[in-house]
């Protein structure tokens, strides 16, 4: 047997449940109930001023948490990753840890906690709960980056004049630009689609995009939640172009 | 601009611990304005620890480092008047050349026109021009090497310090760079200080070349008096090609080695001394002339090395000595040879035996080096007592399994003396064991160490 046909079974898995679905989404998107090719799920999105101001909600929600993400997981990732500051690997594995346990569970919990200190559920603790849940795929891919920086490239500003300052900001910020790419595609894309948190979070009081298309599904409408899924793997395959250094941060997650 | 009087940098009784680790001990030196200094040795000797102190990178845990006589302890590397060539260059991969080459001026908040004025005429320095918008990465190890020296030249250091700047070159680019490097210093008059582990680039480079060892400073001098005048087998083994053997100064111009006697140059050893003897493999002649030969030998082996045949000959007397000639001479044939009294190198013994400090267990024991070792019966030396052992070189047994031995330890250094070789083993404590053997080892091999009850000569330590 030719070593290529080892892929087959992978090749036959991937066309059943990645190829197929995607395919019958858009099937699906583009049809009405009897089945004959239709625009109108599409355009029926664009006037639908309900669909448009939870789909607006949802990218803010998901811009938010991906820049607080940033800027805690940025110089998270930099005291893990300076062997000066952080000589032990316990203090990585108190970061990765959360990611072993189910992130349903985990948001579960935290509704709990809420309840129980009486922190009436809103955006805020929606923002904590996503913030809780996707810190960690912030963190590793940017301290990946930071942890195997050559330090030659400080030393030689540093030699050349820069203060510490400087050297985090011409050097070290650049540098780490990969990790931090593939930090927000990991973050970016599945906060956009959420709808567990949120449910749970807010008591349904803020409707995400990933919302009304499990609602819309749930209620037996599937060319629409199909044309509103569809509509979203646009908008997320956008970001990813977006995002031009997609061989960096490839790298940054190895 | 020819190397001053004036000192630009002074090291003062520097040294430099990493945990238990002594990298310096206690260094003193000076570089003056305009030298091109090399700091030279195997790796592991502190050259490149004494650079970082100098560049700031490091501070030193004793001693001080003066700039134009000032104390520069507690300035940080980026403010020090100084740039650095890197080992890999450190060229920064997310800007172009000209960025690299501007970084520093930019921080110094040069006017633009002038940053780009001063990058094209530093570019021009290293041959670069025209590269100004490529990307680092798709250079060539000699292209960025090139950048690399711009980078730090562009910002007209004080001194520029060169980290082995041409190690991951290959030969003929290290060879041309070389030549370009000495070029540049003799434009631009600026201090070098390069650090490296080749004893002939630093003989082609330097000025003045510092050799060191073990984080203390063997030797320094010209290129010139390093080689003709080495002051120790280190110096003498480390830089080019020798014949190291052991001698004794009869008097004043005369030596014998290879018993045979010698007229040579040196004076002031005193009478019936024991010493080392350099002779450089083409300081030793052939003759026809019996009225010239001074000793004979047959031929042992003879190999073409490019410019000249390097042969070893067996002397009638036992030893094996290493020549370089333009003749060859056939394996086997007898020769009869002489040296120059000006080419033979006298130098001080080190040491003329092991002395260690021990500590009587018992009768028939001392306790040394980490470990209790077997005597003869001591008199008049109590249990307790603390004691000097000595014990000559060839006494000391080596032995291919680590467990056999009493403590263990690792070959260290080692020196081929004509018909021994003499071996520095550096114990698992730390200490170091010298050993005269016929025995052949290599660096790094791991022995352990035993000695003779009848060779430790023990005698009573003074409290002092």
């Amino acid at each position: 047997m030719k070593r290529s046909h080892w892929s087959i079974p992978y090749v036959v898995f991937m066309a059943i449940f990645v190829v197929l679905p995607l395919l019958l989404v858009m099937v699906y998107a583009f049809q009405d109930g009897t089945g004959h090719f239709t625009l109108a799920n599409i355009t029926r999105f664009f006037t639908d001023s309900d669909a448009l101001g939870t789909f607006a909600v949802s990218l803010e929600v998901a811009i938010e948490n991906t820049l607080i993400c940033i800027l805690i997981g940025y110089p998270a990732a930099w005291i893990l990753a300076n062997k000066d500051l952080n000589r032990s690997a316990v203090t990585i594995i108190l970061f990765i840890m959360p990611m072993w346990i189910n992130a349903l569970m985990r948001t579960l919990a935290t509704a709990e906690i809420f309840n129980m200190l009486g922190i009436p559920l809103g955006k805020g603790t929606l923002l904590f709960g996503m913030v809780y849940d996707y810190l960690p795929f912030m963190i590793y891919p940017i301290y990946n980056v930071l942890a195997k920086l050559d330090r030659s490239y400080l030393e030689a500003a540093q030699d050349l004049g820069a203060t510490p300052w400087k050297v985090f900001w011409k050097v070290t910020v650049p540098l780490s630009m990969p990790g931090v790419t593939s930090g927000v595609l990991m973050v970016f894309m599945p906060t956009v689609s959420t709808f567990a948190i949120s449910e749970f979070l807010t008591n349904n009081k803020i409707k995400l995009f990933g919302t009304i298309i499990q609602e819309n599904i749930n209620s037996s409408m599937w060319n629409y939640g199909a044309a509103l899924a569809f509509i979203m793997l646009i908008i997320i395959g956008i970001t990813t172009v977006f995002s031009d250094d997609n061989e960096n941060a490839e790298e940054a997650l190895i | 601009m020819a190397a001053t009087e004036e000192h630009i940098i002074d090291l003062k009784h520097v040294s430099k611990r990493f945990g238990d680790k002594v990298v310096l001990d206690d260094i003193s030196l000076y570089i003056r304005k305009g030298e091109f200094v090399t700091l030279l040795g195997p790796s592991g000797c502190g050259k490149t620890t004494t650079l970082r102190l100098i560049s700031g990178f490091l501070a030193p845990d004793e001693g001080e480092i003066l700039l134009d006589g000032q104390d520069i302890s507690g300035i940080p590397p980026y403010k020090r008047p100084f740039n650095t060539v890197f080992q890999r260059y450190a060229l920064f991969p997310h800007l172009d050349v000209y960025e690299n080459i501007a970084f520093g001026l930019k921080l110094q908040k040069v006017p633009e026109d002038e940053i780009e004025k001063r990058v094209k005429r530093v570019l021009k320095l290293v041959s670069m021009s025209d590269y100004e918008d490529r990307d680092v990465e798709s250079l060539s190890g000699g292209q960025q090497q090139r950048v690399a020296i711009a980078r730090a030249l562009v910002n007209q250091p004080k001194i520029l310090l060169l980290d082995e700047p041409l190690a991951a070159l290959d030969l003929k680019m290290r060879k041309d760079m070389q030549i370009e490097l000495k070029e540049m210093h003799k434009k631009l008059g600026i201090t070098f200080i390069y650090v490296t582990h080749d004893q002939e680039e630093a003989l082609t480079l330097s000025d003045t070349i510092v050799v060191m060892n073990e984080g203390k400073i063997q030797q320094i001098g010209t290129p010139i008096d390093i080689y003709n005048e080495p002051v120790n087998c280190f110096v003498a083994d480390f830089i080019g090609e020798s014949n190291i053997l052991k001698g004794r100064m009869m008097h004043d111009r005369r030596v014998a080695f290879i018993k045979h006697e010698f007229d040579c140059v040196d004076e002031g050893f005193g009478e019936d001394v024991p010493v080392d003897v350099v002779v450089r493999p083409e300081d030793i002649y052939f003759t026809t002339d019996p009225a010239r030969c001074q000793f004979k030998a047959t031929v042992n082996s003879c190999i073409f090395k490019g410019v000249h045949y390097e042969m070893w000959v067996d002397t009638d007397t036992g030893y094996e000595l290493m020549i370089q000639d333009y003749d060859p001479y056939p394996v086997g044939s007898e020769v009869m040879l002489y040296i120059d009294p000006d080419d033979i190198q006298v130098m001080h013994k080190e040491r003329t035996r092991n002395v260690f400090e021990g500590e009587m267990v018992d009768e028939t024991h001392v306790e040394m080096l980490g470990g209790v070792f077997e005597c003869l019966p001591q008199e008049g030396i109590a249990a307790g007592d603390k004691v000097r052992v000595e014990t000559k070189f060839e006494h000391v047994d080596l032995l291919d399994h680590q467990e056999d031995g009493v403590i263990a330890g690792e070959v260290h250094f080692l020196l081929y003396k004509g018909d021994h070789y003499h071996l520095t083993i550096l114990t698992d404590d730390g200490d170091h064991i010298w050993v005269d053997t016929n025995d052949i080892w290599d660096k790094g091999d791991l022995v352990g160490i035993n000695f003779a009850p009848k060779d430790l000569k023990i005698s009573k330590r003074d409290e002092a």
